[in-house]
C-alpha cells in the first residue's frame, strides 16, 4: 500500500483500514499482554505491601491493637470509640457463627461435592424402604460458595478493623482527639459517601449476579447434568473434561458446537449487515431534500420498535404460521394461489432464511433512527464542495456517506454484532430454535448459542454443558469488546476523514 | 436544462414516496392484523370458542376479546396478571433507578482506591450471557425461601437493571461541570448535600429515562419470571402468562385473546417507549449544556 491515503477511495480505504487492524493486531495483543503482566505484578506487589503494613501494624501498636487481631474492634472499643468497636465485634461474632453452625459444614466437602449416596438403611412396617438422607452436591457447591464469600468478608472486615484500631492508638499517642460516632456517619455521607452508595449495589450484585456466576463457573468443571441431579444423584469435579467434549472428545457434543457456532456467526453478519445497510438506505430516502412528512415516515417505523418484542415477534410467527392450515401467508398461498403450503418454520434453511427476514423488520427502525441522527451531522460544506465539482449523487454517496458513515459507525456495527450475536429473543420467539435435528444434541437448526444454553439449563437439565457453553459465549463477547475499545479509542485519534 | 433538471428530481422523489409507502405498508400490517384479529368474533364450536380460523382476516368483528380477557379467569387470570406486573414494575422502577443513580454517581464523582477495579469487574460481569445464571439464580432465591415472590422478581429485575444501565447515566453526569461541586464544597456541603441538592435536579432527563427504561423491563420478560413462578399461573406477570397461551395446548382456543391482551399490553409500553426516546435523546445531548 504505497498509495497516498488521501487519494484513495473509500473502498481502498476501507481494505487499507481493514489492513492496518491486522497488522497493528499483533502489537495490540501483546500490549495488552504486557499490560496484563504489569497488571499482575502491581497485584502481587500490592499483596505484599498489604502484608507488609499488617504486619508493621502489629509490631507498632499497643497491646490493645495486637488484641484487635484476634478481637476485632477491641483497640476502638479501649479508645472510646464504642459503637464502632461493638459493631466490627458483632460482625465478626455473627460471620464466625454462621460459619461455624451452617457453612462449615457444606465447605469441608467442597472438594469432592459429597460422598454418602442414597442407600437403604432398612425397612418401615409396611415395607417400604427407608433412605439415608443423602449428600447434596448442589447445596454443597452453592452454599460452600456462599460461605468462602462470607468468610472473604469477613477477612476485609478484620483489616478494616485493625486498622481502625492502629488510627485510634496513633491518635491516642499523638494526644489528638478520636472521631465520635456521630463524625463517623457524618463522614459517611461526605468523605466515605462512596461506602454508603456502593453497600445496597455490592449486596445485590454480589447475591444475584457474582454469587450465581462463580457458581455456574465452578459448575462447568463438574459432571451436573441430566444424569446427575441432585438429590438422589452425586455429581464430582470432572476437571476440564466438559470442554474436552465440546472441543472434540465427544463427537455429537463437538458437531452440535460448530455447527451452530458456524450458523450463529453466518447469522451475526447478516442481521448486522443487512440491518445496517438498508437501515441506512432507508434514513438517506427519509432525509433527502424534498421528502416531506419527514416526522411521520420516521414514526410508522419506530412504532414497529416501540411495540414489545415478545408481542410483535409471535404475530409474526403466526402470520407465516405452517401447521394445520396454516397462517394468513400461507392461506392466501394454498387458497388463492394454489401452491403447495410453504413450510416457513419447519424446513431448516428457509426457517434459517425467514428469520434473517423478519430480523430485519425489527432491526431496520433501529439502525435508520441511528443513522438518521448521523447523516444529519454530516458537514453540508462537504456536500456543497461536491455539488460545485459536478459529482453525481451515486458518487457523492459512495465518496462522501459512505466512508462518512463507515467511519463514524464501526464501534456501532461491533457492539450490534455482538447483540446479534447473543440475539435470545428473535430467535425464541419465532423458532424456539427448530426444526429440530437428530444430528445436534438437544439442539435446533436454527439455535444460537445462547437459546441453546437456555435449552439446557431450563429444558434438558445439562448444567455443565451449558456453563461450558455460556464461558465460550463470553470469550467471544469479550474478545469483540475488547476490539470496539481499541477500535474506537484509535479512531478518536487519527484523523483518518478529513 | 434546469427544467428538466427539476422534473428528473420530482420523478426520483415520486419513485421514493411510493417506496416508502410500500415499506411502511409492511412495516404496520403485522400490527394491524394483531389489531383486527383482536377484535374477531369467535365462533363456538361444541361449546368452545375456535380462536384459529382459515380466513386472512376475520369475517366479524366484537369486544368480546376483551370482556372475556376479563370475565372469564378460570384458567388464565388476565387481571390478576396485569395487577401482579404493574405492582413489580412500579417497585423494579423504584429501586432499579435508586441504584442506577447511587451506582452511577459513585463512579462518575467520588474518586476512591478501588474505584477503577469496580468498573472493570462490572464490565466483565455483564458479558458473560444472563441465560447462564438464571437457573443459579433460581437455587438461591429458592435456598432462601423466596421462590414463587414477586418481591424476588423486583430484586433480580432491578440488579439487572443497575449494571445494565449505570453506563448510561455515568456518562452523563460525567458532563455535568464539576466546578458546581467544589464551590458547593467549600461552603461547607457535604457530597451527600451535593448529590441532592446539585446533581439531581439537574439530572431530570435520565432519571426519567432510567425510571422509565426499569418500569418497561418486568412487563416483556418473558424468561426469567416464567422460570421462578413455574406453574403458579396466578403469580404470572403479563408477558410470561401471554406467551403461555400460545403453547400448543392453548393456542386454539385462546389465539383471539392473546391478541386482546397483547394489544392492551402493547398500547401503555408503545407510548412510554416514545415517552423515553425523548429523554434518551435529552439525556445523552442536553447533559453538557447545562453548566
Amino acid at each position: 500500500m504505497d498509495h497516498n491515503f488521501f487519494t484513495m477511495n473509500w473502498f481502498q480505504k476501507f481494505i487499507y483500514n481493514l489492513l492496518q487492524f491486522f497488522i497493528l493486531l499483533p502489537g495490540r495483543l501483546w500490549k495488552g499482554i504486557r499490560a496484563l503482566g504489569n497488571g499482575i505484578v502491581r497485584l502481587v506487589k500490592g499483596i505484599g505491601n498489604f502484608f507488609a503494613g499488617l504486619w508493621q501494624m502489629f509490631w507498632d501498636g499497643d497491646v490493645f491493637v495486637k488484641l484487635s487481631y484476634l478481637i476485632m474492634g477491641f483497640g476502638c472499643i479501649v479508645r472510646k470509640q464504642v459503637l464502632k468497636g461493638i459493631l466490627f465485634l458483632g460482625l465478626q461474632g455473627g460471620i464466625i457463627y454462621f460459619v461455624q453452625s451452617f457453612g462449615w459444614h457444606y465447605l469441608r466437602e467442597i472438594g469432592t461435592l459429597g460422598t454418602a449416596e442414597r442407600e437403604i438403611i432398612g425397612y418401615s412396617p409396611l415395607g417400604t424402604p427407608l433412605y439415608s438422607p443423602p449428600d447434596n452436591s448442589m447445596l454443597i457447591l452453592l452454599y460452600g460458595v456462599m460461605t468462602m464469600l462470607v468468610i472473604g468478608v469477613l477477612l476485609a472486615i478484620w483489616v478494616a478493623s485493625i486498622k481502625a484500631s492502629y488510627k485510634a492508638c496513633e491518635n491516642h499517642r499523638a494526644n489528638r482527639k478520636n472521631t465520635t460516632a456521630l463524625e463517623d456517619i457524618r463522614g459517611l455521607l461526605d468523605e466515605k459517601y462512596q461506602a454508603t452508595l456502593l453497600s445496597g449495589p455490592m449486596l445485590l450484585a454480589s447475591a444475584f449476579v457474582i454469587l450465581p456466576l462463580i457458581f455456574m463457573i465452578l459448575i462447568a468443571f463438574t459432571n451436573f447434568d441430566k444424569n446427575h441431579q441432585p438429590p438422589g444423584n452425586l455429581f464430582t469435579w470432572v476437571g476440564f473434561q466438559n470442554f474436552q467434549d465440546v472441543l472434540g472428545n465427544n463427537p455429537l457434543k463437538a458437531k452440535t458446537f460448530s455447527y451452530l457456532l458456524g450458523w450463529n456467526i453466518t447469522w451475526a453478519i447478516f442481521a448486522t449487515f443487512s440491518n445496517y445497510l438498508l437501515g441506512m438506505l432507508l434514513a438517506i430516502l427519509i432525509n433527502k431534500k424534498g421528502i416531506k412528512l419527514k416526522k411521520l415516515w420516521r414514526t410508522i417505523f419506530v412504532v414497529t420498535i416501540a411495540v414489545p418484542q415478545f408481542v410483535s415477534l409471535l404475530i409474526m410467527r403466526n402470520i407465516f404460521y405452517d401447521q394445520g392450515q396454516g397462517g394468513p401467508v400461507n392461506i392466501l398461498l394454498t387458497q388463492y394461489f394454489g401452491m403447495d403450503m410453504v413450510r416457513f418454520w419447519s424446513d431448516g434453511p428457509l426457517a434459517r432464511i425467514m428469520v434473517i427476514i423478519v430480523n430485519m423488520w425489527v432491526g431496520i427502525p433501529y439502525s435508520m433512527l441511528i443513522c438518521s441522527g448521523i447523516l444529519m451531522n454530516i458537514p453540508a460544506d462537504l456536500y456543497e464542495s461536491a455539488r460545485i465539482d459536478g459529482a453525481s449523487p451515486l458518487k457523492t454517496f459512495t465518496r462522501i456517506t459512505l466512508p462518512y458513515m463507515l467511519f463514524i459507525t464501526t464501534p456501532y456495527l461491533i457492539t450490534q454484532f455482538v447483540g446479534n450475536f447473543n440475539n435470545f429473543n428473535v430467535i425464541y420467539l419465532l423458532t424456539q430454535g427448530n426444526p429440530k435435528s437428530v444430528f445436534l444434541y438437544q439442539a435446533g437448526e436454527t439455535d444460537l448459542l445462547v437459546t441453546w444454553l437456555y435449552k439446557l439449563t431450563v429444558d434438558f437439565a445439562d448444567y455443565n454443558l451449558a456453563s461450558v457453553i455460556g464461558i465460550f459465549v463470553f470469550i467471544i463477547s469479550a474478545v469483540l469488546s475488547l476490539i470496539v475499545y481499541n477500535s474506537s479509542s484509535s479512531m478518536k485519534n487519527e484523523e483518518a476523514f478529513q | 436544462m434546469i427544467k428538466s433538471m427539476k422534473a428528473r428530481s420530482r420523478i426520483a422523489n415520486t419513485v421514493i414516496y411510493v417506496f416508502l409507502s410500500v415499506l411502511g405498508v409492511i412495516w404496520l400490517l403485522p400490527i394491524a392484523w394483531l389489531l383486527l384479529r383482536s377484535f374477531q368474533e369467535t365462533p363456538q364450536v361444541l361449546g368452545n370458542p375456535v380462536a384459529w380460523i382459515n380466513t386472512i382476516l376475520p369475517e366479524s368483528y366484537s369486544f368480546r376479546n376483551f370482556t372475556r380477557l376479563f370475565t372469564e379467569t378460570g384458567q388464565f387470570n388476565y387481571p390478576q396478571w396485569y395487577l401482579n406486573t404493574f405492582v413489580v414494575a412500579i417497585f423494579t422502577c423504584l429501586l432499579a433507578t435508586s441504584l442506577v443513580l447511587m451506582l452511577s454517581y459513585t463512579f462518575s464523582r467520588l474518586r476512591f482506591k478501588a474505584r477503577k477495579g469496580f468498573m472493570n469487574v462490572g464490565l466483565i460481569l455483564t458479558m458473560f450471557p444472563g441465560f447462564m445464571t438464571m437457573i443459579a439464580v433460581y437455587h438461591i432465591l429458592k435456598a432462601f425461601g423466596m421462590e414463587q415472590s414477586h418481591v424476588s422478581l423486583v430484586l433480580v429485575y432491578s440488579t439487572t437493571a443497575m449494571l445494565a444501565q449505570y453506563i448510561l447515566a455515568k456518562g452523563f453526569f460525567d458532563t455535568i461541570p464539576r466546578g458546581m461541586d467544589e464551590a458547593a464544597m467549600l461552603d461547607g456541603a457535604t457530597k451527600n448535600q451535593v448529590f441532592w441538592k446539585i446533581t439531581l435536579p439537574m439530572s431530570k432527563p435520565i432519571v426519567i429515562y432510567t425510571a422509565l427504561i426499569s418500569f418497561m423491563a418486568p412487563w416483556v420478560d418473558f424468561i426469567f419470571a416464567a422460570i421462578i413462578m413455574r406453574d403458579n399461573y396466578d403469580k404470572y406477570t403479563l408477558a410470561v402468562g401471554l406467551f403461555r397461551m400460545l403453547e400448543r395446548e392453548y393456542i386454539s382456543t385462546w389465539f383471539t385473546r392473546f391478541c386482546a391482551g397483547a394489544v392492551l399490553v402493547a398500547i401503555p409500553i408503545t407510548i412510554l417507549f416514545v415517552i423515553s426516546q425523548r429523554y434518551y435523546v435529552e439525556g445523552i445531548t442536553g447533559g453538557s449544556t447545562k453548566g
